[in-house]
């Protein structure tokens, strides 16, 4: 028998729909059909100047989008050839990992509704507010923040933004003991959880499977430690590793993730550098807004990169972050205008997804909600 | 900062060892190199790329046995109009290299790398579905992102972005 599941499904995450063959209870077959969210973001690059793009990237990944900002900019500024300040280094690192922790409650929450615990969610958002608050705070906005510009920052943090931050970081590994109170060692859990949805090293890494779901089947690869770029390399965290492949390796290794974002970011509290937040590069980045009132020059360039953006020597980029679901890339062309040539973003979910009718065939139907989510799927970025 | 300007070539960079492989096996199927912004690209012969990709993971000096990603760039008007980029990835050695294939635009159609990485299923119907090139021996080719009846191929330099189809 032929079952549809989806594009409208509360356990999809999103519009995935996913054609199930199934015998009984038995999934024989499995695939997943995605393109219900295409917006052509890829196209829409090619017509706008480079940093006109920075928002658009924010669109893709609702949950991450700061380390979309952060990906796109840091492609950029390799063609460019920009060398960053390191405040707006550590201040990215920042604001990376509360956007790990901040998607990472998200999936916790809505992981756990899927498959019957429902107190979770509502303690998991408790936290995410706050993250969200800390996010309004630096850019003016909740979810779409586009605080990252193509050589630093858009504005200085504001004024008690640290203080409220180290708040935040005092209480919250209270919160993921309270989290994992709930779950980890709560037998229904652990029955909905260990053994399903197995899959193995070898088959996850050659459907092309990044992050925490190939940390779960025991490949010990984090971009982060690996290839570290944004000064990742002076920061000292444990890359979370399971070796059983199945939901529960997965959740263990996004919980235990949470505390070593949190330990970044309390490191990057105490090592915060002091300094400008934008590269001194005249001409790609917006000068001040005192400056640009007071200097015929700071208008002029102000004028310019607004009305004509600024050109990009001819090259071509492959930029790759760890975001909170795998490998994040970014390849940008350039043919030495103002606009990408083209611009490429290559999703961790879209190859996640693969590893899905692999974790599935041949097991329940009733364990396929419970991959899913494991794999911590955003349709917006799947299908860009 | 000024940036060092690309090396292109061959004799060069003959020592990395993505490149000392491929010319190891046949020193045809490299048409060309670039290192660039730290970023190693090699052009690969059209016909070999799947054999290149399959010597490039089972290297036992560096492997590179992770795909990360296929996409494919339209340099129209001019020929070879579509370039296909590779970009593979050595867990062991974190190094990262570039395969390119260059393609015409009279029917461009290329070996399918799915028998080597399964996980490049889906990359290759996206760019089947966005630029229109052919990947023989795929299992399953069809229209990943756009509708199945969409006509056009709308990442293609040449496809209209404005007024009524």
């Amino acid at each position: 028998m032929i079952l549809n599941m989806g594009p409208q499904h509360p356990s999809t995450h999103g519009v995935l729909r996913v054609l199930l063959e199934i015998d009984g209870e038995t999934v024989v077959r499995m695939m997943p059909d995605i393109g219900y969210l295409h917006t052509g973001i890829e196209k829409t690059c090619e017509a706008k100047f480079y940093q006109q793009v920075v928002p658009l990237t924010d669109r893709i990944d609702y949950l991450c989008p700061l380390t979309n900002n952060l990906c796109y900019c840091l492609a950029v500024e390799k063609l460019l050839g920009l060398e960053i300040p390191a405040k707006a280094q550590w201040m990215r690192v920042l604001l990376n990992e509360l956007t790990r922790i901040n998607s990472h409650l998200v999936w916790l929450g809505t992981h756990a509704l899927d498959i019957g615990a429902m107190t979770v969610f509502l303690y998991c958002f408790r936290e995410r507010e706050e993250i969200l608050k800390l996010f309004e705070m630096v850019s003016g906005q909740r979810m779409m923040t586009s605080y990252f510009r193509i050589g630093g920052l858009a504005l200085e943090p504001p004024l008690g933004f640290f203080d409220r931050v180290r708040h935040f970081a005092g209480y919250f590994p209270e919160r993921v003991d309270e989290y994992e109170n709930l779950l980890t060692s709560n037998p229904i859990w652990m029955m909905r959880t260990k053994g399903v949805a197995r899959i193995s090293a070898e088959d996850c890494l050659a459907l092309g499977g990044t992050g925490p779901t190939l940390r779960g089947s025991g490949v010990d690869f984090d971009l982060r430690r690996d290839m570290p770029y944004s000064s990742y390399e002076k920061f000292q965290f444990r890359v979370p590793v399971s070796q059983d492949g199945d939901v529960y390796a997965r959740y263990m290794c996004r919980v235990q993730e949470l505390r070593e974002s949190i330990g970044i970011v309390r490191q990057a509290l105490d090592g915060m550098p002091e300094g400008p937040v934008k590269a001194d590069a005249p001409g790609i980045v917006l000068p001040d807004r005192e400056k640009m009132k007071t200097q015929m020059e700071s208008l002029i360039y102000h004028f310019k990169i607004i009305t004509e953006g600024f050109a990009v020597p001819a090259g071509e980029v492959y930029q790759a972050v760890e975001s909170p679901r795998g490998e994040m890339g970014y390849y940008v062309v350039s043919d030495g205008t103002s606009k990408p040539y083209r611009v490429h973003m290559r999703g961790a979910c879209f190859a996640n997804l693969q590893t899905l009718p692999t974790m599935c065939e041949g097991k329940l139907l009733a364990d396929v909600v419970a991959a899913i989510g494991s794999i911590d799927i955003v349709l917006g970025e799947i299908d860009r | 900062m000024p940036m060092a300007p690309p090396i292109t070539d061959l004799e060069q960079l003959k020592n990395h060892p993505a490149i000392a492989r491929l010319l190891a096996w046949n020193p045809q199927v490299v048409e060309g190199v670039k290192f660039d912004r730290d970023e190693m690209s090699i052009i690969v012969e059209r016909s070999a790329i799947r054999e290149a990709c399959a010597l490039l993971k089972e290297d036992s000096v560096c492997p590179f046995n992770a795909f990360s990603d296929l996409t494919c760039v339209d340099w129209y008007p001019s020929e070879p109009r579509f370039e296909l980029v590779y970009h593979l990835l050595s867990i062991p050695n974190k190094g990262r290299v570039r395969l390119k294939v260059k393609l015409n635009s009279s029917s461009p159609a290329v070996e399918s790398i799915t028998s080597i990485w399964p996980g490049a299923n889906y990359f290759e119907r996206e760019v089947f579905d966005l630029f229109g090139i052919r990947f023989t021996g795929h299992p399953y080719l069809r229209r990943i992102l756009m509708p199945e009846d969409w006509e056009g191929h709308p990442l293609r330099k040449d496809y209209p972005v404005e007024g009524y189809r």
